[in-house]
């Protein structure tokens, strides 16, 4: 991946690619050393209220508007204002599957931030700093390019003082638009729509700040780049977080109604669905509490409008009871938990894939529901789409795991086709003769939903309820009904099950090593295959989105390699392996299958997967 | 009722026949046989239930009967209509959301004093306070009944019961104090042992356009015999109407008599209107819905996704 182009030992630290068929590179800012690349991976660190988060947000949509790749890492204080924040983008012109290991270019706005993320540069990468509040280690210089701007000083100049360093954001944006040969009109453009309606002298001093710092000479110490022409050129982009495309998604499956209580990281999905909803003629609810929004989901979803809720880990720990209602009475209910880190109040704004365990077993008694982990912000869009219609049609709680990383990323994917997706589940209130609502003779146990409002012939009306029951949704008490129900929404999960396809591998289907994940690690573990591979190992990796039920086949995976390392941002247990691992190893009683864990709050960078699997080789003395 | 919150666009199948059906008489509205002990005061809400429904001319497709946990919460099974038994102390938050995603409905809910005041305290509060358009009946026994006989927040103190063996020792929660402090727009309170006040007040707290809430003493006879007799005329108690001259728009004079001792008043303590959380919403849609008249729904989706390019 790292094509060093050799000739410009200076900037080794970014990949660079002398493209042969590339147009000759232009002159940028009246300078001719302007060498093209494939990728580029920025870190921006600052504090959290400089809009760093901003600056990505305008990279990560220039990119996907350049039909190129993206994908961004930040994290955040859990403090409501100020404390370190860093934003990290990765652009490509091919595919990228994480959000890069190392930085090419480190922008440092303080000295904590300097100090603090320089080992995240690249040697030979280039720190951007702003010289009116960094000082530069004389011992660090020589592993580093240093280039020091004093971006306060010069935005303060550029907008005329009033701000302070307000918008020095944007004045480093138009930095890196030089330094890269960024769109310029597009940025201008992005700038405009962002502080749009704002203001009119808020639009003026961003674009004074951009524009100063677009035209800062960086030419007599700093070569300046230009992406490569995109593969995609086909397709529009849309770029969003995951947060986001789990909201439209849920918007375009048809749901129309929610409720939910605030908490990190979950709240920007409340928060758009409250704003957006109302659009559709929709309503979502801000709860008292937890139980009480999970309670007016199952209310909704009883009487026909399949609803949402949704929360992050401790939410869902309170949700646990009503989930194992809405399995007792047969309700449909997506539930959402963007993940942190854990147990209680954990680690608020940092990811974990540590509620596994919770979202297929949470609750008392044997409460079989659905879980699906999305891998990547394209597939939180269809995914809920996907969970809500697997709720609708086998009458059941789906848990949708996210995480924070997938919250907070930014990722370009192809516009989807609402005309086609966009669905209304609006209920059939169209008199029925009779109905048996627990139909015990329904072979794959379901039985579409006959809801209130409906008139039912033979006067005969159904209970949906918590307590056992007999196919009426009467109680019961009998202890032949209790397994005979039991078996019946076992089943559903199994009918469900059978339509699921084995997950193909990415990679070869047969090798030495197979490194299986969920949720958010799914590209750094592609990306993790694609580096073994290209250095001769035997690499391969298995992505797993329905985690409960499991798609059938896997031991036939599983069989075609020597060892199997289940990827997963949790605990390594008491046993040695993680949460899905630990499911995998009761399911197919395989000892291959290894755990490779983390709980330092970040995500897996491709190296340390690498790293932790060719130890555990080493240590069984095998090769990789 | 208030203008819908989401457009119901089922309303032609209700019911073409409308005009011959007769009104659901006991033996199409009853079902299950209740599962109470003989001479428990919940046979009278059962029945004037019936009855309301009967006297309203409600259908069985117009109506869900809505319960959590307890003696009383086991309502939904002896009705015959759309019911459902939820869980302990949360009926009235998925209540809520029936009533706000199915304007078409009219959503009622009965429990009991623990359901309502100790572990769904949370929810009573607040779906008061956001006047959501329901009809609710505590079934006020003072005593936990299902779980025989331990102290509930009712209880007054010195009540001996098996969490309590020398007499409850914390104050008891005054359900009428609780309901008009939260903001409800409907407070009444009657007896079971009054039928027919039992069903004027839930006539009036149906008819009411918001959150409609009813505190009905219900004797426990296995447990708190005789907890009422004070209220009872027959067993030589008082039983006091609300003076004729009580303004249920007056929330200090609705406190004054929330505030009166055992037996104290029955009938409306306070009756206000104020828009339903109901009618708010569907504002705030309606509001929305003009921007975007005319546009199908992925018209209205894809606009935001332009933006997102």
């Amino acid at each position: 991946m790292s094509c060093h182009s050799g000739l410009s030992a200076v900037w080794a630290g970014i990949n660079l690619i002398m493209s042969d068929t590339a147009s000759p590179p232009e002159a940028v800012g009246g300078k001719s050393n302007t060498a093209s690349i494939s990728e580029a991976v920025i870190r921006i660190a600052g504090d959290s209220q400089d809009g760093i988060q901003a600056i990505g947000g305008f990279l990560a949509r220039l990119a996907g508007r350049s039909e190129q790749d993206v994908m961004t890492f930040m994290t955040i204080p859990s403090t409501i204002s100020g404390g370190p924040s860093i934003f990290q983008v990765r652009i490509g012109s091919g595919e990228v599957l994480s959000a890069g290991d190392e930085a090419d270019v480190l922008l440092a706005f303080y000295q904590h931030s300097y100090e603090d993320h320089l080992d995240s540069l690249k040697k030979r990468g280039i720190v951007l700093y702003d010289s009116d509040h960094v000082e530069p280690r004389p011992e660090w210089k020589a592993d580093y390019n240093h280039v020091g701007i004093p971006i306060s000083s010069l935005t303060i100049e550029a907008i005329g003082g009033t701000g302070k360093d307000k918008g020095k954001n944007i004045f480093a944006l138009g930095l890196l638009a030089r330094m890269f040969a960024l769109n310029v009109s597009k940025l201008e453009q992005l700038i405009t729509e962002r502080f749009t309606g704002k203001d009119p002298g808020v639009l003026r001093n961003a674009l004074m700040a951009f524009h100063s710092g677009q035209n800062y000479s960086l030419g007599n110490v700093v070569e300046t780049f230009r992406f490569v022409e995109s593969q995609r050129k086909d397709s529009r982009q849309v770029v969003m977080n995951g947060n986001e495309a789990l909201a439209y998604g849920v918007i375009a499956a048809g749901v129309r109604f929610g409720a939910a209580y605030p908490i990190t990281p979950w709240s920007d999905v409340m928060e758009i669905l409250r704003r957006e909803l109302p659009k559709y003629g929709g309503t979502f609810v801000q709860c008292e509490d937890e139980i009480a929004s999970i309670s007016l989901a199952l209310g909704s979803g009883y009487a026909g409008k399949v609803a949402v809720t949704g929360s992050s880990g401790p939410g869902i720990s309170l949700k646990t009871e009503a989930i194992g209602w809405g399995v007792m009475a047969e309700v449909p209910l997506v539930i959402i938990n963007v993940q942190r880190g854990g147990p209680s109040t954990g680690l608020p704004t940092q990811v974990e894939q540590s509620d596994l365990n919770l979202a297929c077993h949470g609750g008392h008694g044997d409460s079989p529901r659905i879980v699906l982990a999305p891998g990547n912000v394209e597939e939180c869009f269809y995914m809920a789409i996907e969970a809500v219609n697997i709720a609708r049609k086998y009458n059941v709680p789906v848990i949708l795991l996210s995480d924070q990383a997938i919250a907070t990323r930014i990722e370009a994917f192809a516009e989807p086709n609402l005309e086609r997706l966009c669905q209304d589940i609006s209920p059939d209130l169209t008199p029925v003769p009779t109905y048996k609502p627990y139909d015990l003779s329904a072979l794959e146990g379901t039985t579409p939903r006959v809801v209130p409002g409906t008139r039912i012939l033979d006067g005969k009306y159904p209970i949906a309820c918590g307590l056992e029951h007999d196919e009426y949704g009467h109680p019961s008490a009998s202890p032949k009904m209790h397994a005979q129900m039991n078996a019946r929404r076992r089943r559903k999960l199994q009918a469900f099950a059978a339509t699921l396809s084995t997950p193909k591998t990415y990679g070869p289907p047969e090798g030495n090593v197979l490194l299986v994940g969920w949720g958010s690690t799914r590209g750094p573990l592609q990306e993790a295959v694609d580096r073994a591979r290209a250095a001769g190992d035997s690499v391969s990796a298995l992505h797993i989105k329905y985690i409960n039920p499991l798609p059938p086949g896997l031991e036939n995976v599983f069989a075609g390699f020597n060892k199997v390392f289940v990827v997963e941002m949790n605990d390594e247990g008491l046993y040695g392996y993680g949460q899905l691992a630990a499911v995998l190893r009761a399911r197919f009683c395989d000892p291959k299958i290894r755990g490779i864990n983390k709980t330092d709050g970040l995500t897996f960078k491709v190296k340390e997967i690498l790293e932790r699997a060719k130890a555990d080789v080493a240590a069984g003395m095998n090769k990789l | 009722m208030s203008s819908p919150a989401i457009p119901l666009e089922t309303t032609a199948t209700a019911t073409p026949v409308a005009e011959e059906r007769k009104p659901l008489g006991k033996k199409e509205i009853a079902s299950d046989h209740p599962t109470w002990c003989p001479g428990c005061g919940d046979f009278a809400v059962l029945a004037l239930y019936f009855k309301m429904i009967e006297r309203r001319k409600l259908w069985q497709e117009k109506i869900t009967t809505i319960s959590g946990i307890g003696c009383s919460s086991r309502f939904p099974y002896f009705v015959q209509a759309h019911g459902a038994h939820f869980i302990h102390g949360r009926a009235l938050s998925f209540a809520s959301g029936i009533s706000l995603s199915r304007p078409d409905l009219h959503v009622f809910v009965f429990g009991g004093d623990g359901d309502a005041f100790s572990i769904g305290g949370n929810h009573f509060t607040h779906t008061a306070r956001k006047n959501i358009k329901l009809t609710y009946v505590v079934m006020d026994n003072w005593v936990y009944g299902l779980t025989k006989k331990q102290t509930s927040p009712t209880s007054p103190l010195g009540f001996k019961s098996k969490t309590d063996i020398w007499g409850a020792v914390d104050y008891p929660i005054n359900p009428m104090k609780q309901a008009i402090a939260a903001g409800a727009t409907f407070v009444a309170r009657t007896t079971h042992s009054n039928p027919n006040h039992v069903l004027q007040m839930m006539e009036a707290a149906a008819d009411h356009d918001g959150f409609g809430f009813i505190e009905c003493l219900s004797e426990c006879v296995e447990f708190y015999d005789g907890a009422f007799d004070a209220s009872n005329p027959r067993k030589g108690g008082q039983f006091n109407l609300v003076p004729a001259d009580h303004d249920a728009t007056d929330e200090q004079a609705a406190y004054k008599l929330a505030d009166e001792p055992f037996p104290g008043y029955f009938g409306i303590f306070r009756q206000v209107n104020k828009p339903t959380k109901n009618a708010r919403e569907a504002a705030v849609n309606a509001a929305a819905g003009e921007k975007f008249k005319g546009l199908k729904d992925w018209q209205i989706l894809q606009k935001t996704f332009e933006r997102m390019r």
